[in-house]
């Protein structure tokens, strides 16, 4: 199986924070809201992408995490294996909100189409261009050997050349995401 | 209809989250899908909600959307001769 020596690269986003293998890459002032950080490091890579502005929270982050650490990186036959904890219960309470009052009924197509958590997975397959497995995990906690012998599997059967894993949490402003490329 | 153009242009800049874009981007005449704005599928919803909401104008028929939603001008002149908010 897998382990942690087979790892080629990582990034992690918390705290205002990104960094890749182990070099901070971005930050900025930690009283910021989850939205403006992520435009802030966004716009730091000076990309030309107007459907992150779009996104929810979950896919921001994952978005941004596949971005940093793929930079520089070949995608062909790159796998996607994704774990969190909430699932898309963030955008499912905003989605749920606008649904809430009868009298005002106005479900909002922006924010449904993102109740699912597997979406940032598409999100980061469209803008990579990937047509490989994917997989999204739901768990208490980053289900290591789970998604570490998934991937394993995924390279052992010949099925991705490589593999893109790892958490991706968001939930009211509460954030995590580390991502590893094997 | 000038006033209601401004109005549509801020509206669609705030509903449809276009980052960068100010409403003198925007065109009267300029196409908000395909090869002008960039507009996709979801937007179209999002903006079949918006002539529902604010205007009071339910759009049954997906067919009609593509002629009314061709540009901002399209879209005022459908308003004003149907709208009930």
């Amino acid at each position: 199986m897998l382990e942690k020596a087979n790892i080629q690269k990582s990034c992690t986003i918390e705290q205002h924070r990104i960094v890749v293998d182990d070099k901070l890459v971005w930050t900025n002032e930690e009283n910021l809201p989850f939205s403006d950080f992520a435009k802030e490091a966004f716009q730091h890579l000076d990309i030309d992408y107007p459907k992150f502005y779009k996104m929810d929270a979950l896919s921001k982050l994952a978005f941004l995490a596949a971005e940093y650490i793929l930079q520089d990186e070949e995608t062909n036959g790159l796998a996607l294996v994704l774990a969190n904890k909430s699932g898309s219960l963030d955008t499912d309470i905003k989605h749920q909100e606008s649904i809430q009052d009868m009298d005002n009924y106005y479900p909002r197509p922006a924010t449904f189409v993102y109740t699912l958590s597997n979406i940032c997975s598409g999100e980061i397959a469209i803008r990579h261009g990937l047509q490989t497995e994917n997989s999204f995990f739901i768990a208490e906690e980053f289900p290591e050997e789970t998604i570490f012998a998934y991937a394993d599997y995924l390279l052992q059967s010949g099925k991705a050349n490589r593999v893109l894993c790892g958490w991706v949490e968001y939930f009211q402003e509460a954030y995590r995401a580390v991502l590893y490329i094997f | 209809m000038t006033a209601l153009k401004e109005e549509l242009k801020r509206q669609i800049i705030d509903v449809l989250n276009l980052e960068d874009i100010t409403p003198a981007d925007i065109q009267d005449d300029e196409a908000l899908f395909g090869e002008g704005l960039g507009l996709d599928s979801i937007d179209a919803l999002e903006l079949i909600v918006l002539m529902d909401k604010t205007y009071g104008i339910k759009l049954s028929d997906p067919k009609k959307g593509r002629d009314i939603f061709q540009s901002i001008e399209t879209m005022a002149t459908y308003i004003s001769e149907n709208r009930t908010k």
